[in-house]
């Protein structure tokens, strides 16, 4: 079956006032259809930047490298009508600020609408007919079709634009930090919408967070980026519970588990912050906060390396455990 | 100071507050809320946006006068006058959410932390002071720091810059609101690690204010679940989180990662605004414990929709404001069932 999103050493260098600034340094991987991966990495790790860099929403002159395939489609090549069309159609993106994401002049239904009369010319009739019914399914009152973004809490806003998100049946769904803003219940009722709609609907889903509780929770693998790479990728719940890579171990660690006695009056934090995009620390990037680094850390730069099968870590101290079935890792997209 | 020992440092009786909204509805934010914090203790107040949990901390901190009830510190109630106000937020410090919009971006880390000491009319030893509490907050060597300006620094330092600015005034209670939802989850660990030091080696009490239960599980001693302006279950963090009994706490805990409540009660709706708080027990509308019979089971259907609760008492004890709660679980303290029969 051909994935339905293969991006393949992705780099992206955003060009600033203080120089080239690498905020993808070399990503891969896939995704099949109805498949969901979880994006997780703190701010500046650039895990937005790949969401934006699929659909080709990074502004003018920044750099890109490598290749992105959308249901067989070179997006980085394609021409800007063609994108167009996978625009809302093949791929699109909830982001975190619904309110700034909504025209706050226009109404609900007229906003659902917009897209579903650009891609399928249907009559604004049968497309404001269209937006109530996914107003609907995301589980919104109808008559709130006549309302502005103004007057819809926040939560009720978010399903605003998943509703605009499905209104074109795309194949892929990329929700970056699509819940964060919103409170725990208002979440958990999203969250499961989300669920439920990929399931039933077959959508590949890409889920971008720095909540890594919440992406295992939604999605099967689990991706942890640290400046600009992977360091490590695999089955959600196993790398949650049992990360390879230190950073990633920190990472779950900093979400307690309520009820676990080990983390009751024990939180866990990490020393030192997020590396600067522009001034990286040579060899791996994560040494200078790692709790168990090494003297070659600061010198040896360290890909993924198949630490169990269909699981990879990028860290020196990962053996390979996935010798019965490597070839399984290989078919990850990491070569 | 002599009665700090036995009394609650803070405390806060049958405490309201309103606010008129426009057009003439009151929105009942605090309505009603018996709180006591005991010396060198951590309290977590959690709910969601709305729920009032904002507008008790800044009541607490004199900065809202209450429409009912009162405040009192070390026993003696809060008065309303400048002078008096000042006093009592020298002992009772904010730490705010967002430490960018908390520094001014043109005064140096010296300064925003010595600010409060100039405020206070505190003249001696300034640089001293300043560097003590830099180095309590974890900036150490604190001289390196002094110079620095707010966007020299990375989000968890800003953070210290501000509990370093609440501590140099040698407080008894800290109020933090959302402490760490601004931070990277990493550097997340490490601030609240510093609130619990701080606790162990000053004995400094702590309200934090946050929607996070991870949170409190990771710092509190106890934590008091608030919904639209009532506390509807309070007691001991290991108590309230493992056991919860409200059906509110239960639907919270149950949407966390690997809860402890296997079926996760995602509750449908809004919270409802607090200019209509609803009749009866005001989380009936939402309630899944009535809508899914157990309640009628039990006999309270119509309580829960007709018959307010009594606003939870303070107590060492775990109770619950549900009317579910008394007739299920006779053994709990809760105001409806006050002797144990």
């Amino acid at each position: 079956m051909m994935p339905l999103l293969e991006i393949d050493d992705l780099h992206v260098t955003y060009r600033g006032s203080r120089g080239a600034i690498p905020a993808v340094r070399g990503l891969s991987f896939s995704l099949e259809p109805g498949e969901t991966l979880g994006l997780a990495g703190e701010s500046g790790c650039g895990k937005s930047t790949v969401a934006a860099a699929v659909l080709r929403l990074l502004p003018a002159g920044t750099e890109v490298t490598g290749r992105i395939m959308l249901d067989g489609d070179d997006v980085l090549t394609m021409t800007f009508g063609k994108l167009r069309a996978v625009r809302w159609a093949g791929a699109s993106i909830v982001f975190q600020g619904a309110m700034h994401s909504l025209n706050p002049v226009h109404r609900i239904g007229q906003q659902i609408a917009e897209p579903i009369i650009l891609h399928e010319k249907l009559s604004h009739e049968a497309a404001e007919k269209r937006a109530v019914e996914l107003m609907a399914q995301v589980g919104l009152p109808t008559w709130r079709a006549r309302s502005y973004p103004h007057q819809l809490s926040g939560g009720q806003r978010q399903r605003v634009m998943i509703a605009m998100a499905l209104a074109c049946s795309p194949k892929l769904i990329i929700a970056d930090e699509a819940t964060t803003a919103l409170d725990v219940m208002i979440q958990a009722q999203v969250l499961k919408l989300i669920k439920t709609l990929v399931a039933e609907r077959d959508i590949g889903l890409v889920m971008i967070s720095h909540d890594l509780s919440v992406l295992a929770d939604t999605c099967r693998r689990l991706g942890v980026m640290y400046a600009g790479k992977l360091v490590e990728h695999g089955p959600s719940h196993e790398v949650f519970a049992a990360a390879r890579h230190p950073y990633a171990q920190a990472l779950s660690a900093a979400f307690p588990t309520v009820g676990d006695p080990a983390e009751r009056r024990n939180p866990h934090g990490l020393a030192g912050d997020p590396p600067d995009p522009a001034d990286l620390p040579t060899g791996c990037p994560f040494h200078p906060r790692c709790p168990v680094v090494m003297a070659e850390c600061d010198s040896t730069t360290v890909e993924l390396r198949p630490a169990r099968p269909d699981w990879q870590a990028a860290c020196l101290r990962v053996e390979d455990n996935s010798a019965p079935t490597s070839t399984t890792a290989m078919a990850l997209g990491e070569t | 100071m002599s009665d700090a020992n036995n009394g609650p440092i803070l405390r806060a009786e049958g405490l309201s507050v309103r606010f008129t909204a426009p057009g003439g509805r009151v929105a009942r934010a605090v309505d009603g809320v018996n709180i006591d914090l005991a010396p060198g203790e951590i309290l977590a107040l959690a709910g969601e946006s709305g729920c009032g949990k904002t507008t008790l901390a800044r009541t607490l901190l004199g900065l809202e006068r209450p429409t009912e009830g009162s405040v009192s510190y070390e026993g003696r109630p809060l008065r309303y006058s400048a002078r008096a106000l000042k006093a009592h937020r020298r002992a009772v410090q904010l730490v705010l959410q967002d430490p960018t919009g908390a520094l001014n971006p043109r005064h140096t880390v010296y300064d925003a932390v010595a600010e409060g000491l100039r405020i206070h009319g505190i003249h001696d030893n300034e640089r001293d002071r300043v560097a003590a509490a830099l180095s309590r907050a974890g900036l150490r060597p604190p001289e390196k720091f002094f110079l620095a300006y707010p966007h020299e620094l990375s989000g968890g330092q800003r953070q210290r810059v501000v509990i370093a600015g609440a501590l140099v005034l040698d407080p008894q209670v800290i109020i933090a609101d959302e402490p760490v939802a601004s931070l990277d989850a990493s550097v997340r660990g490490e601030i609240l690690a510093l609130l619990l030091r701080l606790r162990d080696e000053l004995g400094l009490a702590a309200i934090v204010v946050t929607h996070d239960l991870g949170l409190a599980w990771n710092i509190a001693d106890r934590i008091a679940v608030m919904y639209l302006g009532r506390v509807v279950e309070d007691g001991p963090v290991d108590e309230v989180l493992i056991d919860p009994r409200h059906p509110y706490t239960r639907a919270l805990v149950s949407v966390l990662p690997n809860s402890t409540i296997t079926e996760s009660i995602v509750l449908a709706g809004e919270p409802p605004d607090a200019t209509q708080v609803p009749r009866g027990c005001r989380f009936h509308p939402r309630c899944h414990v009535l809508a899914g019979g157990s309640a009628a089971e039990a006999g309270v259907a119509d309580q829960c929709r007709t018959e307010d609760l009594p606003a939870l008492i303070t107590s060492d004890q775990r109770q619950a404001a549900c009317h579910y709660v008394a007739a299920h679980i006779p053994t709990s303290t809760t105001p409806t069932s006050p002797s144990p029969a």
